[in-house]
């Protein structure tokens, strides 16, 4: 165990050393949000009866997603690892002490926690200071803010499930960059992070909210305002353990098999 | 000039030729970056599916707006791609090469990529601005069509200057250059919508920062007689002097990358 | 030309007891105790307008201070120190027309900020340094037509296409004329025995193939002088006896001025008879490289010797 916790640490200090991209990030993080709350306050200043969710909840959920950026979004994933299985460097690690799946995994999450943690604080500060509905507010009730962090864990496990699953596939795929580019995108679609799934005509979503995609940021942004509570909120929670396992136990078999493929193949 | 064009034209032909020892791979990325951005307009579709309008914007109208965006953008990438990924030129000790070679620097830059996986956003373009000018209600004239001429010219031409400011960015800083996405991905994103729905202070910024809404919110107001003041139509051209302190900034860069190294 | 039994060093103490090839100082003035002989040697150097004079040349780079601990690492979050690094420190030396020369020194010693000084990249702080009476970081375009530049890391070969299209490419940046193109193209086709490579993709070539294709490529244009950094890193016995006989035979039969960096002591031995040592930013030593032998050593252990005798090794003794 203690030899995976080792690429925490490796992350945090490269990320910390990288101190220009951390505050680069974050001022793009607040205009993206400032921008996407814009849209949504025109809509809803068009047609109010129209909003799925209230507009607070609504704002909650974009400032949310931006502060925790890092862990939820699609496209954080290491250039470095698809390089190696390309070019069968990958191989190398097969001679260390190390299993390939957890250690991508662990890898995976390094990235994005250490990202998190860092770029997190600044954003949601600036988003509490802001006035009136543009603002965070503060969570529906203590145990919304309770689930909230845990349905964030969840998700975030699922995220990097999910991607170490991507990882996988390259070692069967002629473009892993095609791919990735592909595999972002349906993430993008169906997790929210183009538009939040209550916003989706009733029919779609309620088959979005079964896919693992609504397991990553979907649960948590919405559970800490209280637009998924109770027993929904409970069932959200129970899928998203479900699809972390089943991504997982997916990633693990197809690990196998290249493994067994860069045996024999050489990569 | 015309050694220029000579020169950039044994450019591209290389990079076709290249390309076509990738078909596969090639595809793939073009259906990919079609995928980017055919997303960004699924996030609007479905958002019109709950609601009729935006401000005063209806749902074609919106497309239109956001097909000539994406066609400027795609445009500038297509030809400019060697700017907006001039970081890796820097990083990896490339731009020593093009110093050491006896032609202009933009030239030698702009020859050293030339993105045609970006065809599938230009398809989309296309095929969303036939849809929202069905929808548009437009009475074309000569005027009318010579703002979307205007429009694509004015726009084409801002974002490439933006594509220089981030590649002389990349000689001062190469960690902060995260901050052009704002400008560029940022801008393709968040263009779909034509800026007056941003408030009124986004569009101070993007008058007189970064003129964006020159080439996209004035020019789109004339063409849907939301406005008719002709002026509105030229100042997608106004837009295009944007170049002018972008090449300043480039030159700068280059200077202090000549003294200070990398 | 280089005169020949000239061993000129300037810092260095008499350990070698070389003290009878002190025939010459170069640049007296910037390490005081001129002579007579030096103030000729300048004057006299200076008429014959040499192909590249470099004179008290000075470059230092801000370099942020990178630290290791996790506090050290959070607290530079919000202050970084920089600190100031002397590449080059009063570097001076003349270079004649078709002359051969070899640059060494240790990783970091200054050797590539040399070259970018004198290949137009990078502008000095101070010094004056003129190539072919041209100033290079003066008039980029007008002064790079002249030379060519072989860094040996760096492909300058398009990845995917066979090479005869990359040198078309350069015909076309260079401008070279189309007989002139033909002309040298045949030379060195049949020189470097690039026949068949022509057609290749660069990403189907051997190192050695590249090396041969990448060096044809910085002579298309015929340049007066030619940096070759590392030209021969990586590569096979075979391809490196063919990559030292092709410049040989570039600078004996057209006088092509030759500047080489490497960390290769066979390559010096083969190549030239000159050597400039480099170490932390300073002209160490210049001179031929047979009179610092000793005994039976060999070569790399002469130059491993020397290195450590100005304590610019990497690794202590």
């Amino acid at each position: 165990m203690k030899k995976y916790l080792s690429f925490f640490r490796l992350r945090f200090l490269m990320n910390l050393q990288y101190r220009t991209a951390a505050w680069a990030g974050i001022a793009t993080q607040f205009v993206w949000g400032g921008l996407e709350i814009a849209v949504f306050g025109a809509f809803y200043k068009t047609q109010p009866e129209q909003f799925p969710m209230t507009f607070q909840a609504t704002v909650n959920y974009i400032w949310l997603q931006q502060a925790f950026l890092a862990l939820f979004a699609a496209w954080i994933l290491e250039n470095e690892i698809f390089e190696s299985i390309r070019d069968g460097n990958i191989a190398y690690e097969m001679c260390r002490p190390l299993h390939i799946y957890p250690m991508l995994f662990a890898r995976g999450l390094a990235v994005r926690v250490s990202r998190a943690v860092l770029r997190c604080f600044p954003v949601l500060l600036f988003a509490v200071v802001l006035p009136g509905p543009y603002g965070v507010s503060a969570p529906e009730s203590a145990e919304a803010l309770c689930l909230f962090f845990i349905t964030m864990i969840l998700g975030a496990l699922v995220t990097v499930a999910f991607g170490t699953l991507i990882y996988v596939s390259a070692f069967f795929t002629i473009s892993a960059q095609g791919l990735r580019l592909m595999v972002t995108c349906v993430m993008d679609f169906f997790n929210g992070a183009i538009i939040p799934l209550p916003f989706f005509p009733d029919k779609v979503r309620a088959v979005m909210e079964l896919l693992p995609f609504a397991a990553m940021q979907n649960v948590p942004l919405r559970v800490y305002s209280g637009d998924l509570a109770g027993r929904e909120a409970l069932r959200a929670a129970t899928l998203q353990i479900f699809w972390l396992f089943v991504l997982a136990g997916a990633g693990q078999l197809l690990m196998k098999r290249a493994e067994q493929k860069v045996r024999i193949q050489g990569g | 000039m015309r050694d220029a064009v000579k020169l950039y034209g044994r450019y591209v032909s290389i990079h076709v030729k290249s390309l076509m020892q990738y078909k596969v791979s090639f595809l793939l990325m073009a259906i990919a970056q079609f995928m980017v951005s055919f997303n960004v307009f699924l996030g609007v579709f479905f958002m019109f599916q709950r609601f009729s309008a935006v401000g005063e914007f209806t749902y074609s109208q919106v497309v239109l707006c956001f097909s000539i965006f994406l066609m400027e953008f795609s445009l500038a990438e297509c030809v400019g791609r060697g700017f907006d990924v001039f970081s890796t030129m820097v990083r990896k000790g490339e731009f020593d090469r093009v110093l050491v070679r006896p032609r202009g620097l933009i030239l030698q830059v702009l020859g050293s990529r030339f993105e045609l996986t970006r065809i599938g956003r230009m398809i989309q373009a296309l095929v969303m601005f036939v849809y929202g000018i069905r929808g548009s209600g437009i009475v074309w004239n000569g005027p009318k069509i010579m703002t979307v001429v205007f429009m694509l010219i004015g726009g084409t031409v801002l974002f490439f200057g933006i594509f220089l400011v981030g590649a002389a960015l990349c000689f001062f800083t190469l960690e902060g250059l995260e901050i052009m996405n704002i400008f560029t991905d940022g801008a393709r994103e968040y263009g779909k919508y034509p800026m007056g729905v941003y408030g009124k202070r986004v569009i101070q910024l993007c008058t007189f920062i970064i003129p964006y809404a020159l080439v996209q919110y004035y020019p789109l107001l004339y063409l849907l007689d939301k406005r008719r003041e002709p002026w509105l139509a030229v100042l997608p051209l106004l837009a295009a002097l944007f170049l002018i302190p972008s090449y300043g900034f480039w030159r700068f860069g280059v200077r202090r990358y000549q003294s200070a190294g990398s | 030309m280089w005169p020949s039994g000239g061993i000129i060093d300037t810092a260095m103490p008499d350990y070698f007891g070389l003290t009878e090839y002190f025939t010459k100082v170069l640049h007296g003035k910037s390490y005081g105790g001129q002579t007579d002989l030096a103030r000729y040697d300048t004057y006299y150097y200076q008429e014959e307008a040499a192909m590249i004079m470099m004179e008290d040349i000075c470059k230092s780079y801000h370099v942020a201070k990178r630290t290791g601990g996790f506090k050290e690492a959070c607290r530079t979050l919000f202050h970084r120190e920089y600190e100031t690094i002397r590449a080059l420190d009063h570097v001076s030396f003349t270079i004649e027309d078709g002359e051969m020369v070899g640059y060494i020194g240790p990783n970091g010693a200054g050797k590539s900020s040399t070259i970018k000084i004198l290949s137009g990249i990078l502008t000095p702080e101070e010094g004056t340094c003129t190539v072919d009476g041209k100033v290079p970081w003066k008039d980029r375009v007008s002064y790079v037509k002249d030379i060519g530049v072989v860094f040996g890391q760096r492909t300058q070969l398009w990845w995917d296409v066979p090479v005869i299209d990359s040198y078309e490419l350069l015909k076309d940046i260079y401008k070279i004329p189309k007989e002139t193109y033909h002309n040298h193209l045949e030379e060195l086709v049949s020189l470097l025995n690039l026949g068949e490579l022509l057609k290749t993709p660069a990403r189907q070539l051997s190192l050695g193939q590249r090396m041969r294709c990448e060096i044809a490529a910085s002579l298309l244009h015929g340049p007066k002088l030619l940096f070759l950094d590392e030209p021969t890193i990586g590569l096979d016995a075979v391809s490196k006896l063919a990559v030292r006989e092709f410049i040989l035979r570039q600078n004996r039969d057209h006088g092509t001025t030759v500047i080489l960096t490497t960390h290769d002591m066979q390559d010096i031995e083969a190549l030239t008879h000159r050597i400039i040592l480099i170490g932390k930013g300073r002209v160490l030593m210049d001179g031929n490289l047979n009179q610092i032998k000793r005994g039976t050593g060999s070569i790399d252990e002469t130059v491993a010797e020397l290195y450590r005798s100005y304590e610019i090794a990497e690794v202590g003794s």
